[in-house]
């Protein structure tokens, strides 16, 4: 890739935003593999390298105290680069002709879990790193876990410090074959193992001629070449749409419009979290009986006939409804039902352990609601994905739990439905973000009895 | 090696293949433009007194646009707020006042040089006003009762933001701890925040300078015209080029010369550098931008370049 490639396809119109996370143990080297990454397809501009190749040389840096650091490129923090650890995600950013990407860093070592499931909740792939020397690791394990768990659609490991172990094909393929049969344990589908060495640059971007056994892709040509998550799983799911507001323009118009062109207005506006919508098409408010038709929809300042997950849109709607922010619009075929009890993974975030009876708020979609934790069922060895016995969950914990909230929510599946699955456990008091939750598979598929003669009125 | 994900393992098969053939690929950009304007309605909907920083930069300029977009054909429900260091460029001040006005909200200024004039701040011996701009932003917060502040800030532009969340929690002294982020997950933004504490958004955290004018070409938005390449009279400092100006003197040493030069960044006279380009127009800058070897602060800003934790250390002040 070169500078005129880049500038060519920056101006195309066909490039496509590619998100990946970064994980691995401590000293698994991911800093330098991100620096790498970025040094070698060259975002990294002259300023920045000057400034690192400064503090390198401070430092004495490699043998002859002259080599560059990469790591510093990414240690963003004063105490990071103090300690020389990396404590919290951080984003970059770079381009090649075909992808934008954006790149989170999950940091190994201090809460790892939590800086995990972060960055793997919104990415299209992960990029786990493994140590050569050391091979396949119980930390390697939990984060493998993890990605499955947030249904990551690819996960590639990169076997790093391949110059450490001479370049050694049997050492590789030795991996590979634990890596695959941990994928299967974990039923992780087509697990990617790519052998790299991030500090001397072999397979990263560049095809290595030190590893002549491996003629597979390299991590760059494979992050370029992988389908995205919109176009891989959220494309196929059914059309789901939170309100985030509605847009009932009367009396504050935007400047230039004429007041008896939008007299009636009144639009739903939200981000498409799965599917698609057409102009015609039949929805359903999820969690009731109540169907409709789209009859307009906007996207921006323009009317289009489409549109899919992941954009940001307005709709309107033949009938009168009561929505409001926080109503989920469906697909009609396929609505999800509202529950007022169902079971759920968290992974817990916070220093104080969740107890049974805790009471909270969820962030569903637009929603939040208050809700109670009746029970924690479980907590699960992130080693083999089995459950064991807890009664409550610490720091970093992945458990089962029990949720019964004050209003029906329409969570779904997170296995089939990985945005409308997914919420946030919030302390009602600090305001503070307690728990990722995963709705679980099996659970919430019974119809709420109630639901149906309840109706509205919930 | 199978990279394929089998269609219909997440979930029940739904027939969407047809329609979804002719539904147009979504590139970069229209994934960006919708997490933007995603972010900016939830912020409105959670919060009370919302209000966005508008300096008339081509990130907040964007970031205006994007709100525009989000709320149509509702206007823009909340005012735009400029913290005047009173060594703006006049082009860029005028270029404000219009752009409000094209937007039909409401403009609240909080203003550098009266807090110099009744003494409550001190004139930098580096004649530099950007820092100064802290204690203005925190009382036009305090005194207006915002809640949230949008700020145009991107991750890429230092390795401090790089670190920080889309919604930033702010204490009573408006002061960033890095250490004590709320994780962000899928798209849901948590804006709960407790009274005293407020938040700052960050709608264009995953865009990239270049990002931002491809899409000022793509949209065709209007930008101050310092952006683009002109001739004006112009000074060495610090290896950056400097326009001639009551802000910016130059010294006796320094040789005044005519400079077909444009602004990467657009902020305080004194310190603000600009580049020699001929680019334009919005295109031809996205072609320079794509070659650029200097990162734009690093091109233009004097007072970046102080340190390595610059950012940090002002951000932890409570700067933008």
């Amino acid at each position: 890739m070169t500078i005129t490639d880049t500038l060519a396809a920056s101006t195309g119109s066909t490039r496509t935003l590619f998100r990946f996370a970064t994980a691995g143990s401590v000293d698994d080297g991911k800093s330098t593999l991100v620096g790498r990454l970025l040094f070698d397809s060259k975002a990294i501009l002259a300023d920045q390298l000057e400034a690192v190749a400064r503090t390198s040389a401070e430092r004495g840096f490699g043998a002859s105290g002259e080599e560059i650091d990469l790591a510093l490129l990414t240690d963003g923090l004063r105490a990071e680069r103090e300690q020389g650890i990396t404590i919290d995600v951080a984003y970059r950013y770079f381009a090649t002709d075909a992808r934008n990407f954006i790149l989170a860093d999950c940091p190994g070592h201090v809460e790892y879990t939590k800086n995990t499931v972060t960055g793997a909740s919104t990415a299209d792939a992960v990029v786990l790193l493994v140590d050569a020397r050391n091979g396949v690791l119980e930390q390697t394990r939990r984060h493998l876990a993890v990605t499955r768990l947030l249904r990551v659609p690819h996960v590639i490991i990169a076997v790093n410090k391949i110059d450490l172990v001479d370049y050694s094909e049997s050492v590789y393929e030795e991996i590979s074959a634990d890596i695959d049969r941990v994928a299967r344990e974990l039923e992780i589908d087509g697990a990617l193992t790519v052998p790299v060495s991030a500090l001397k640059g072999d397979n990263v971007v560049t095809a290595s001629s030190r590893t002549p056994w491996y003629t597979g892709p390299t991590l760059l040509e494979l992050l370029e070449e992988l389908p995205d998550r919109d176009r891989s799983l959220q494309a196929t799911e059914p059309f789901r749409m939170p309100v985030q507001t509605v847009i009932r323009p009367q009396g504050s118009l935007a400047p230039g419009l004429e007041e008896d062109d939008y007299r009636d207005f009144r639009g739903y506006a939200g981000q498409i979290s799965a599917g698609s919508i057409r102009v015609g098409q039949s929805i359903a408010v999820a969690g009731t009986s109540r169907t409709t038709r789209v009859t307009g929809l906007w996207s921006g300042t323009e009317r289009v006939d489409e549109a899919r997950s992941p954009q940001s849109v307005v709709l309107e709607i033949e009938d009168q409804l009561d929505l409001a922010r926080g109503s989920m619009l469906a697909a009609a075929e396929s609505a999800p039902a509202g529950h007022r009890e169902f079971g759920a993974r968290i992974a817990w975030l916070n220093d104080k352990p969740l107890t049974p009876g805790a009471k909270v708020l969820i962030k569903h979609g637009a929603a939040t609601v208050k809700a109670l934790v009746e029970e924690v069922h479980a907590r699960l060895d992130l080693t083999d994905l089995t459950d064991g016995p807890a009664n409550a969950l610490e720091l970093n914990d992945i458990g089962s739990v029990a949720i019964r909230t004050a209003t029906p929510l329409p969570v779904e599946d997170y296995e089939h439905h990985r945005q409308t699955g997914a919420f946030l456990v919030i302390d009602p008091l600090s305001g503070d973000t307690l728990g990722a939750g995963i709705a679980a598979p099996g659970v919430v598929e019974a119809e709420d009895p109630l639901e149906d003669w309840l109706g509205d009125e919930g | 090696m199978t990279t394929e994900i089998s269609p219909g393992r997440g979930g029940p098969a739904v027939a969407l293949a047809e329609s979804d053939a002719d539904v147009r690929t979504l590139t970069d950009l229209d994934i960006l433009e919708s997490e933007s304007i995603h972010i900016i309605r939830e912020v409105v909907a959670e919060f009370d007194r919302p209000a966005m920083l508008f300096s008339g930069g081509k990130d907040s300029v964007v970031m205006a646009h994007l709100a525009a977009k989000a709320f149509f054909p509702g206007r823009v429900p909340f005012p735009l707020v400029h913290i005047d260091t009173g060594h703006n460029f006049p082009e860029v001040l005028e270029f404000r006042d219009r752009a409000v006005e094209r937007l039909g909200t409401q403009l609240v200024v909080g203003s550098v040089q009266e807090y110099i004039d009744r003494g409550e701040l001190e004139e930098r011996a580096d004649g530099t006003r950007n820092p100064l701009q802290t204690v203005p932003l925190l009382d036009t917060i305090a005194s207006n009762r915002f809640d949230v502040v949008f700020g145009g800030g991107r991750r890429d532009e230092d390795k401090a933001r790089a670190k920080e969340r889309v919604l930033s929690l702010r204490d009573d002294f408006g002061q960033w701890d890095p250490r004590s982020q709320r994780p962000e997950l899928w798209n849901l933004y948590n804006g709960r925040h407790t009274p005293g504490q407020h938040v700052r958004a960050f709608p264009l955290s995953n865009w990239t300078e270049l990002d931002v004018w491809r899409y000022i070409e793509r949209e065709n938005i209007e930008i101050p015209s310092l952006y683009y390449a002109h001739e004006r009279d112009t000074f060495l400092r610090d290896g950056m080029i400097r326009a001639v100006g009551t802000v910016s003197v130059p010294g006796p040493d320094e040789t005044v010369e005519r400079r077909v030069v444009r602004y990467r960044t657009v902020g305080d006279m004194s310190c603000t550098g600009a580049v020699e380009s001929s680019a334009a127009d919005a295109s031809q800058v996205v072609q320079e931008v794509a070659v650029s070897t200097l990162t734009e602060r690093g091109a233009t800003r004097a007072d970046d370049r102080i340190s390595e934790a610059a950012m940090e250390d002002r951000k932890k002040d409570g700067y933008f």
